[in-house]
């Protein structure tokens, strides 16, 4: 039986996450009235003329060089012309042959432990659409639709990978990753589900060892990574099926259908795909200096993928800590700063991914947006090191920081939350807990070592979990020699 | 070149222009009539030169990221000629 | 005198030294609207109440010691494809039939700061697409010296309404020869700006790289004092120049000793009228007469100028008119049953048919396989042709043409050869595409219909033209001549 690999290109539409529009001064605020953030330019109306934002191309150049890409020095807009009613001049101002950004490239960890190099063909800017509700459930039964301007003229960057993906596995590293760097470079909030992120796939099978691609297909509509995955792992699986039972693959725009789990063809009899582009004879063209360029390079943060490698080749951490640590830009930069401090990167890791995330997660809260700093934490770990709190003692110390903004030691101090180390008084403690407890010191001395770790929560439960836990095991493991 | 009755279909369609028959016939000859009258660009090698978009010599035309108030919602549909509140009202899309 | 006879230089006068009102003035031209405008049909919409507040406010505000502009009080007229807040702009549309703006164009603005006083929303071809105002989907409008006669196109109305003495000054555009065409025809005054020089914010686009606003007037130096209100950069405009705008008034009553005039041979080709080349070449002796140094010169890349221009205006405007489709304003066809078919209906009943043509011969040119033939093709023969602007001005300070090929014609005369109609553009369609200024003025009458000069300048260079157009102007008598009305 024919073996079939698939061919795999994305394009991923992020807004990018400027004050107004891309051509008008209206608000890009998400989730208002409908058409309360529309004025004459963005509606279309009868003599309006675009005006571009200079902080979008400023965007446009950021994520270029966050993508390894050249920057054209001269570009320009064009007209996209077609018609559908969520367009206010019936044409989407776009760039065509002159796109800002061109031949980049994203480099994602594969599963095996691999790096693999995914390229970037071009990023370009254009203007976001307006929403159509429609009447009824779906606009295939509905009777009519309602228009809502308000997201019309919200910059876009259309980034377009090359087909170079493999898998839908591969996709979603590949857009994991992508959003990752978008989100370090703070140009946009990349929220799926509220289409900030918006991801299109064209995909197409070969038998393994053709060179030339198959015919593809565009799927639309994935509202999740999930659905991501799933819709490019049908459009795999439909297609070899349509070519073992004979079929031909036609080249069409297909949308995802969450709830049936299947991807549907868009097509119609109206559809002519002729878009008639030509260059915008209402903007000028960009033409963007070399200084222009240092400068917002200047600007660029360490990027996730070598701020992975460093934490794996200088800190010494895995590439799972790694990976978790840099997940967001925040994280990472905290991360950083606390290791300014504290020269043991493990233990780092293990309180930012484990004690404090979970507080955080519970908070709902993130580590920049949160009342610590990472003084905080530097003063946490030494209080662990100096043996003045214990592991146990630091998970009640943290919620208290992120509540109050308090340093640890006045919440150690405050709450009485000092570690017991004085030997005579804990071995006092020991010896009753191992009086109340006989059973337990049987069965330590019949080979069930399990019985130490019952005593010593004993123990910490007599002292409100203040016990120096080494001091306790080291006296419980002498008393039960003894005995 | 020339242009058929099945080419000024075509272009309808993309312009979204419902025509009659005896308005496709009447296109037909017009457009033929105009592009016959075009084809006399075709003496010039203009391989070297540079397409002209803009007669001035303009460049990076930019506005800054500040807000300004949009229109009252009440005034956008206000030359709408079917709505639904503030919104457009559109018969079905397919 | 009567004061509808007058200019606005003449009528400013008049009310800075207190001899008359603004209201006065309004008034006697709201009375004489009603007296002609059965017959030259000029009027899309009339504004005679917002007027007369208008003039009110001005007297007002000259009666308290305010210094205003000359155009403070003076009636005008406004192309009803210029956006008008709160009054109808329709285009001679079917589909902007009752479309009223929520904003003023940039021009508008401007007028309304000088203190202009609008009477009306003026006929032209739809959507500004025709050269003799028979495109309107209203009425048509009557050349004032004949009224068997067309006015021009596409600006007929702005043209019809200033010679007929309604307006004393009136706005165009010209995309291909909207302005100079109808001015050379109504025996007026019309100026196309260097490209960029007025703000387009505003202005109902036909084809965006070509349109310009401009004036209407009865002599050269009305056209200066509307320029020095209505020109300068627009942030809005992204098209806009930022280049200050001269005092115009200052290049009047210049000496033109030593000018350099070429003659450029390709304009006084093959169906021009010789009333009309004969009427050019004694325009041509006069400016000698005055000093100039004229000569002949060639610009080559002339004869390419209508196929450039009928590619690249269709094209543009194909995307222009693209927004015109029943969802947000304008016509829509009712009884559609979905978006498609709403779409076609509604463009296919809302447009008449040369717009609808330029839309398919626009869409056939930018579709796949044509753009590099067409659009492409013609963008770079727009490069050459600029180019024989550009070798021109490096020795000339003006060029000096005819407007159109001949004076007024019959209606119906050319509308049945849709060609021969687009033929007639051909001494004007050529500046839009080297995109520098040019002014059309009165050089003599044939069978007592007015026929036009056009002198033409290198970009910004407008004062040389009103340098060189005022001169002639003082040495003639043309300006004058007022076509006599029977009411």
């Amino acid at each position: 039986m024919t073996q079939y690999e698939a061919v795999i290109g994305l394009e991923v539409h992020v807004e990018l996450k400027t004050k107004t529009k891309i051509f008008c001064s209206c608000s890009t605020e998400f989730g208002k009235a409908p058409n309360s953030h529309v004025c004459p330019v963005c509606l279309g109306l009868p003599g309006v003329l675009p005006v571009l934002n200079k902080k979008v191309v400023e965007f446009g150049i950021r994520t270029g060089l966050a993508l390894h890409a050249d920057i054209n020095r001269r570009n320009k807009f064009d007209r996209k012309n077609y018609y559908y009613p969520d367009l206010s001049k019936n044409f989407q101002t776009s760039q065509f042959d002159q796109p800002i950004c061109e031949h980049g490239a994203l480099t994602i960890d594969l599963e095996n432990g691999e790096k693999k190099v995914i390229g970037i063909t071009r990023a370009h800017m254009e203007e976001d659409a307006g929403k159509l509700v429609h009447n009824g459930n779906t606009i295939s039964v509905s009777s009519g639709s309602l228009v809502d301007y308000n997201r019309v003229g919200v910059p876009l960057l259309e980034i377009v990978s090359e087909p170079d993906m493999r898998s839908a596995e591969e996709a979603k590293a590949y857009v994991d990753e992508l959003k990752k760097i978008i989100q370090y470079i703070d140009v946009s909030d990349c929220k799926m589900e509220e289409g900030s992120l918006r991801v299109d796939a064209n995909v197409s099978v070969r038998p393994i060892g053709q060179i030339d691609f198959g015919t593809r297909t565009e799927t639309k509509n994935m509202n999740s990574f999930k659905a991501l995955q799933r819709a490019i792992d049908y459009e795999i699986a439909r297609q070899i099926e349509t070519i073992e039972s004979g079929g031909t693959i036609v080249q069409e725009t297909r949308t995802w259908d969450d709830e049936r789990g299947m991807t549907l063809s868009m097509r119609s009899k109206e559809e002519a795909h002729d878009y008639r582009y030509f260059p915008e004879p209402d903007l000028a063209p960009i033409v963007i200096s070399e200084e222009w360029i240092e400068e917002v390079r200047r600007q660029l943060p360490e990027l996730p993928q070598s701020r992975r490698s460093r934490l794996v080749l200088e800190d010494g951490l895995s590439l799972y800590d790694a990976t978790v640590i840099t997940d967001t830009l925040a994280m990472a930069d905290f991360y950083d700063r606390v290791r300014m401090g504290i020269d043991d990167a493990k233990s780092i890791a293990n309180l930012l991914m484990g004690d404090l995330s979970k507080s955080l997660n519970e908070l709902g809260s993130s580590v920049d947006e949160s009342n610590i700093d990472p003084a905080h934490v530097i003063e946490l770990i030494r209080l662990m090191y100096d043996g003045t709190i214990s592991g146990k003692i630091a998970k009640q110390v943290i919620p208290e920081m992120l509540k109050t903004g308090d340093m640890p030691k006045k919440i150690v101090e405050e709450k009485g939350l000092v570690q017991m180390s004085d030997e005579g008084a804990l071995e006092a403690i020991v010896l009753s807990v191992l009086q109340e407890n006989p059973q337990s010191v049987e069965d330590y001395k019949n080979g069930k070592d399990k019985a130490v770790g019952f005593l010593v929560g004993q123990v910490m439960k007599a002292t409100k979990g203040k016990a120096n836990p080494g001091l306790v095991n080291k006296l419980l493991k002498e008393k039960l020699s003894l005995n | 070149m020339s242009i058929s009755k099945k080419d000024v279909e075509h272009v309808a369609l993309l312009a979204r222009l419902a025509l009659t028959e005896e308005e496709k016939v009447l296109y037909t000859e017009e457009l033929n009539a105009v592009l016959g009258f075009m084809d006399t660009l075709n003496q010039l090698d203009t391989s070297e030169i540079e397409p002209t978009t803009h007669v001035l010599d303009i460049k990076n035309v930019f506005r800054d990221d500040e807000v300004a108030p949009s229109m009252d919602p009440s005034q956008v549909v206000i030359n709408a000629p079917a709505k639904k509140g503030n919104q457009f009202r559109v018969p079905k899309i397919m | 005198m009567k004061f509808h006879e007058m200019t606005a230089h003449e009528l400013s006068a008049l009310m800075q030294q207190g001899q008359v009102s603004a209201e006065e003035i309004t008034r006697d031209h709201i009375k004489h609207v009603e007296q002609v405008e059965p017959s030259v049909c000029s009027m899309v919409s009339k504004t005679e109440s917002i007027a007369l507040d208008r003039a009110k406010e001005i007297d007002q505000k000259r009666a308290s010691g305010e210094v205003l502009s000359p155009l403070a009080g003076i009636p005008m007229g406004i192309k009803d494809n210029i956006s008008t807040k709160g009054v109808r702009t329709t285009c001679s549309a079917k589909m902007l039939e009752n479309y009223i703006p929520t904003y003023d164009a940039h021009v508008m603005e401007k007028l309304h700061e000088a203190g202009g006083v609008m009477l009306g929303k003026l006929n032209m071809d739809e959507f500004a697409m025709g050269s003799s105002t028979e495109n309107s989907r209203f009425f048509t409008t009557k050349n004032p010296w004949d009224l068997s006669c067309v006015p021009g196109g596409s600006s007929g109305g702005p043209a019809a309404c200033v010679s007929a003495g309604e307006v004393v000054f009136s706005l165009g555009s010209d995309t291909g020869g909207s302005i100079r065409q109808p001015a050379s025809l109504c025996g007026l005054v019309g100026l196309k700006p260097t490209y960029g020089r007025v703000s387009r914010y505003g202005l109902i686009a036909f084809a965006s790289s070509l349109d310009q606003i401009g004036p209407f007037t009865k002599d050269v130096e009305d056209a200066a004092l509307v320029m020095e209100t209505i020109a300068g950069y627009d942030r809005r405009d992204s098209t806009s120049a930022d280049v200050a705008v001269p005092r115009y008034r200052d290049y009047l009553n210049q000496d033109i000793k030593g000018m350099r005039i070429g003659v450029p041979r390709e304009y006084f080709a093959e169906g021009l009228e010789e009333t009309t080349v004969s009427l050019v070449k004694q325009a041509i002796k006069k400016f000698e007469d005055l000093g100039a140094i004229v000569e002949e010169i060639s610009m080559p890349y002339t004869a390419y100028a209508l196929a450039v221009y009928y590619i690249i205006a269709p094209a543009e405007c194909s995307s222009n008119l693209a927004r015109f489709d029943g969802v947000r304003y304008g016509y829509r066809d009712e009884t559609a049953e979905d978006i498609f078919s709403m779409y076609t209906k509604t463009r296919a009943e809302g447009f008449g048919h040369e717009v609808k043509k330029r839309i398919m011969l626009g869409t056939y040119a930018l579709s796949s396989g044509y753009y590099d033939a067409y659009y492409k093709k013609a963008q770079q023969v727009r490069t050459l042709i600029k180019q024989d602007f550009d070798r021109a001005f490096e020795t000339y300070d003006l060029l000096l043409t005819p407007t159109a090929i001949g004076p007024a014609f019959k209606f119906g005369e050319k509308s049945q050869d849709p060609l021969s109609m687009y033929l007639s553009d051909i001494c004007t369609v050529t500046i839009n595409l080297a995109g520098v200024p040019a002014l059309s003025m009165p050089c003599g009458f044939v069978n007592g219909l007015p026929v036009g000069l056009q002198l033409v300048a290198a970009p910004f260079a407008e004062g040389t033209i009103f340098k060189a157009a005022h001169a002639y102007e003082q040495a003639t008598e043309f300006h004058k001549k007022r076509p006599v009305l029977e009411v």
